[in-house]
């Protein structure tokens, strides 16, 4: 029995690396080298990925207008996860063994990450991970075009400190209940901390993904701010929840002036779901805002125009660009230049060809993947919600900043400060 | 402070010195800087030279978003009127390209304060007081708009404007230097009911180092007396807050859960697609308001009334249609009932995709259904929450006419209580369960429509709704839409209170947990039909 056991293990793992060596072969062979998109296009997260899954195609249609990559067209494969995560791992695997893609683009919560890791290790696969997260985290397999906590978290809470911000005293960490959000507050909690900042003056809410009843929240931050001291709600509401969030916050009259509001996952896209008027002045941090003036990202949001009006995509007249869009469109023309340089999709050899690699995105900086950390060096934006739901950028970055995946505010991390 | 203070004076100075003439080109450059302190001396200067008309222009354009500068010269644009913010000249032709000159929170509200402060010397009453009550929401930095408040309180003749006027006087004269009028000023303000004044209050109790932030000990005391009392005032409001969250989700989850207590709690027909009938409710809502922008965009802010009998209707059909083609061929097999219906809720989902796209689509509120009444300072009741407890109660009474008063209802009461007898007197009962289901289902529609109005309307939106109706439904006991009134509203309250004590998600388990062991104790739910032929 015992014998027969091992003897289906081997044959089922080396019928595996079978096809994992197929993999790469038939990337070879093929006349097209297969790009995953692994995105929500249904569910409570479809509101921010939809758009992403919009501009992977778009950008991989302008490589493939300039000649694709090694002179082979890119092919899009798209799945759709759903929302479900563990859907996200299932639909990994099916990218990998059964589609055989050279690279995949996908995920926007921390929680689809983190179930799909496992299935990119075994594989030895490629994920590009678009968004803003919050760190503890540096895989081999993966590349994090998103910011990390210090290129976004920490520098809007330094922002509602300060003068300008209004100096705030006393926070309100509110989120979804998921590994972002907990994590998040668990770093900027000691972050405060170290800011002197006591535990009486941080509240820390969370509500279920898709919870749409924010009333009672609303009026327990109100209480909060009654009691002395100038309040700030940091907000790490992930997907639809997002919409009633800020239409209660609008119909509650919790002006930006008296109790400001910043975001770290709501952007140009979400806010189109929402009357952005009661919500003028409050705040969201990130690496690019639509309304920023460069050639670049005319360009950008002029391609992306053009392929919402060629796409069809529902009112294409109004359609807006925002940071993990900018990400992911940044990822993929640097995977392609990887691959270039490489010479061949393997996913060693461009994982190698990756560090260092330049971009000039259209935040308006050159981007660089870091030597070491697989994270991006990033500007960071602060933006006030404008009437007409675009930001106005109040604070910003000089240039780039290098990513901290792991934070140097939570105990444990000294060591690992150089990655 | 004292540098905002003395550039306050300085910049008086100056606009003293060159009365008549334009604007302080420090101003204006300081307006057009990066810096934000410049910025803000420039706003603290145009707020101290307010009575000149150059400024005041200048100030009303920087609140609109409405001044640009190009090259060195500052504009204030107008549509397509370019102003020179200096003079107030027209510029022709207009330059290109402007890059416009954006406040953040803390400039805007200088900017504001300073208007509104501005506005209190104005003839007109109303507008006076509109200022006044602007000030006391908002006031921002008290003691740049003392001088200000002196004068106004000098001429305020108005007595409710006045009282406004002492209050805002108190708020603003905590920071004196003068004991005395500082504790003159916490028991003036012992009188209110504002957080913000509590707030400013605990504020003089803190400590910086050593030392008391406040630093005689009379005005400490006072201060505490003060916030005891404004506590009190500020306890019942708040409770009535609360309490009416829980009323506000109690009609939602009676909205919702009503349908189903005809088609569960009367019919005995378990079913799970009932979510996606008030999906269907809310994606007519959707169409409503696409039409109407369409072709009757000046009647846009009525689309939610015509979309209240256009779901109605339309999930009444969908409704009957479900009944006619798989449900009665069901009936006493509530276990086939719930697979197929549940078929049927992953069709129906499908469908709405089909029809509409995988996303989220938007649903405006109408104007008149934003923003809120303000009850108290920390009590305001939004106009979309009041309006859906109302209709609630109006959905509930018609379903209790229908029920009670009609011979339709009659019927269906019959037919639930002894279905061979009022078969053999002559009720029709296969048309009587299609019409009662279509009832039901149209009822669904109805709570579609608020729900619209409320939460995110998406393909799977009824999934969500599907548990709380059953719990409602389950708790009141089956059978009786009285124990679905009472079973919703008192879990809208439970869970809000709750909720304010534990936070969502616990909020959820434990409510969960306590319908779990209720239905142990009492399976019947709260109500409990009585009679020979209940089985």
């Amino acid at each position: 029995m015992q014998n027969r056991r091992s003897f289906i293990k081997a044959a089922v793992l080396s019928a595996s690396i079978a096809a994992i060596g197929g993999l790469s072969a038939s990337a070879y062979a093929a006349d097209t080298i297969k790009v995953g998109i692994l995105h929500s296009l249904s569910g409570t997260m479809a509101i921010s990925e939809t758009a992403l899954k919009e501009t992977a195609l778009m950008t991989i249609e302008e490589i493939n207008a300039k000649g694709g990559v090694l002179g082979k067209k890119l092919e899009p494969v798209v799945v759709d996860p759903a929302s479900d995560w563990p859907k996200f791992a299932e639909k990994a695997r099916q990218l990998l063994s059964q589609d055989k893609v050279a690279v995949t683009f996908g995920c926007w919560t921390s929680v689809s990450r983190k179930s799909v890791l496992p299935v990119y290790k075994e594989l030895n696969g490629l994920l590009f991970y678009p968004v803003q997260y919050e760190g503890e985290e540096l895989e081999k397999n993966v590349f994090y075009t998103g910011a990390a906590p210090n290129q976004q978290a920490i520098p809007a809470v330094e922002y509602l400190m300060s003068k300008e911000g209004g100096s705030a005293k006393r926070f309100v960490l509110l989120g979804t209940d998921y590994v972002y959000p907990r994590t998040t507050n668990k770093i900027l909690r000691a972050f405060l901390h170290s800011k002197g900042v006591k535990d009486e003056d941080i509240m820390e809410e969370y509500t279920p993904f898709g919870h749409s009843d924010y009333q009672t929240i609303i009026a327990k931050i109100k209480k909060f701010a009654g009691e002395g001291k100038k309040t700030a709600v940091i907000s790490t509401i992930n997907g639809d929840s997002n919409v009633p969030f800020y239409k209660e916050l609008g119909n509650a009259g919790l002006k930006a002036k008296d109790v400001p509001v910043v975001a770290f996952s709501v952007g140009e896209e979400e806010l189109r779901g929402v009357d952005a008027k009661p919500l003028v002045g409050h705040l969201a941090a990130w690496n690019y805002f639509m309304s920023v003036k460069n050639p670049e990202n005319d360009k950008f949001i002029k391609m992306y125009r053009d392929w919402a009006k060629k796409a069809k995509l529902p009112k294409a007249d109004s359609v807006v660009t925002n940071d993990p869009m900018e990400a992911t469109y940044v990822g993929i023309h640097m995977w392609a230049q990887a691959v270039e340089k490489a010479k061949s999709t393997d996913t060693d050899k461009v994982i190698a060809a990756m560090a260092g690699q330049t971009f000039k995105a259209p935040s308006g900086f050159t981007l660089k993947m870091d030597e070491t950390n697989h994270h991006l060096h990033k500007p960071v934006f602060i933006g006030e919600i404008k009437a007409d739901g675009q930001f106005n950028t109040v604070w910003k970055t000089k240039g780039p900043i290098r990513a901290q995946p792991w934070s140097p505010f939570i105990p444990g991390n000294e060591s690992k400060q150089k990655l | 402070m004292k540098r905002i203070l003395s550039l306050l004076w300085l910049a008086a100075a100056l606009w003293a010195g060159s009365a008549g003439a334009a604007l302080d080109p420090a101003i204006l450059k300081g307006l057009a800087s990066d810096d934000f302190e410049a910025k803000q001396a420039a706003v603290a200067g145009l707020a101290a030279a307010g009575d000149d008309a150059d400024a005041q222009r200048l100030l009303k354009a920087l609140s609109e978003d409405a001044v640009a500068v190009a090259g060195e010269r500052l504009l204030i644009v107008a549509g397509e009127l370019v102003l020179d913010a200096a003079s107030g000249a027209a510029i022709k032709p207009a330059p290109a390209n402007p890059e416009s000159i954006s406040l953040n929170n803390s400039l805007r509200q200088q900017v504001d304060g300073a208007l509104a402060a501005l506005r209190l010397f104005s003839s007109d009453t109303a507008e006076r007081l509109a200022a006044a009550r602007l000030l006391l929401a908002d006031m921002g930095d008290g003691a740049v708009l003392l001088p200000l408040l002196d004068k106004a309180l000098a001429h305020e003749q108005d007595a409710t404007i006045k009282d406004i006027l002492v209050r805002l006087h108190a708020q603003a004269s905590l920071g004196s230097s003068d004991a005395a009028v500082r504790l003159k000023a916490v028991q003036e303000l012992g009188e209110s009911a504002s957080p913000a004044v509590k707030a400013m209050l605990l504020g003089l109790l803190d400590k910086q180092g050593d030392a008391f932030v406040e630093p005689d000990e009379k005005v400490r005391l006072a201060a505490q007396t003060a916030i005891k009392a404004i506590d009190g005032r500020l306890a019942w409001s708040d409770t009535a807050g609360q309490i009416f969250t829980g009323l506000s989700l109690g009609s939602i989850l009676l909205l919702a859960a009503l349908g189903l207590a005809i088609t569960y709690g009367v019919m005995g027909v378990i079913n799970m697609a009932h979510g996606e009938l008030l999906m269907v409710g809310a994606y007519s809502a959707y169409a409503m308001q696409a039409l109407f922008r369409a072709k009757f965009p000046e009647f846009v802010d009525y689309y939610v009334l015509a979309a209240v009998p256009v779901a109605f209707f339309v999930a009444a059909a969908v409704g009957m249609l479900m009944e006619r083609t798989v449900i009665r061929h069901l009936y006493g097999r509530p276990l086939e009932t719930l697979l197929a219906t549940w078929g049927l809720s992953l069709v129906l989902i499908q469908a709405a995709r089909l029809l509409f796209g995988a996303q989220n689509v938007e649903v405006a509120n109408p104007a008149w259904m934003s923003g809120g009444v303000q009850l108290a300072e920390n009590l305001s009741l939004p106009w979309n929450r009041l309006i859906i407890v109302a209709f609630s109660g109006f959905v509930l009474l018609l379903v209790w006419l229908m029920m009670n008063k009609t011979r339709l209802g009659m019927f269906v009461r019959a037919v639930t209580q002894n279905r061979p007898m009022a078969g053999c007197v002559g009720v029709p009962t296969a048309r009587i369960d299609t019409l009662a289901f279509g009832i039901g289902s149209g009822i669904a529609g109805l709570g579609g429509v608020a729900l619209s109005q409320i939460a995110n309307v998406g393909p799977d939106m009824g999934q969500g709704y599907i548990v709380d109706s059953f719990m409602v439904v389950v708790l009141g006991g089956v059978g009786q839409l009285a124990g679905a009134v009472w079973a919703a509203l008192g879990l809208g309250i439970v869970t809000k209170f709750l909720e304010g004590w534990a936070g969502a998600v616990i909020a959820k388990i434990l409510v969960l947990v306590f319908i779990i062991i209720f239905i142990q104790k009492r399976p019947q739910g709260l109500f409990a039909l009585k009679g020979r032929f209940v089985d």
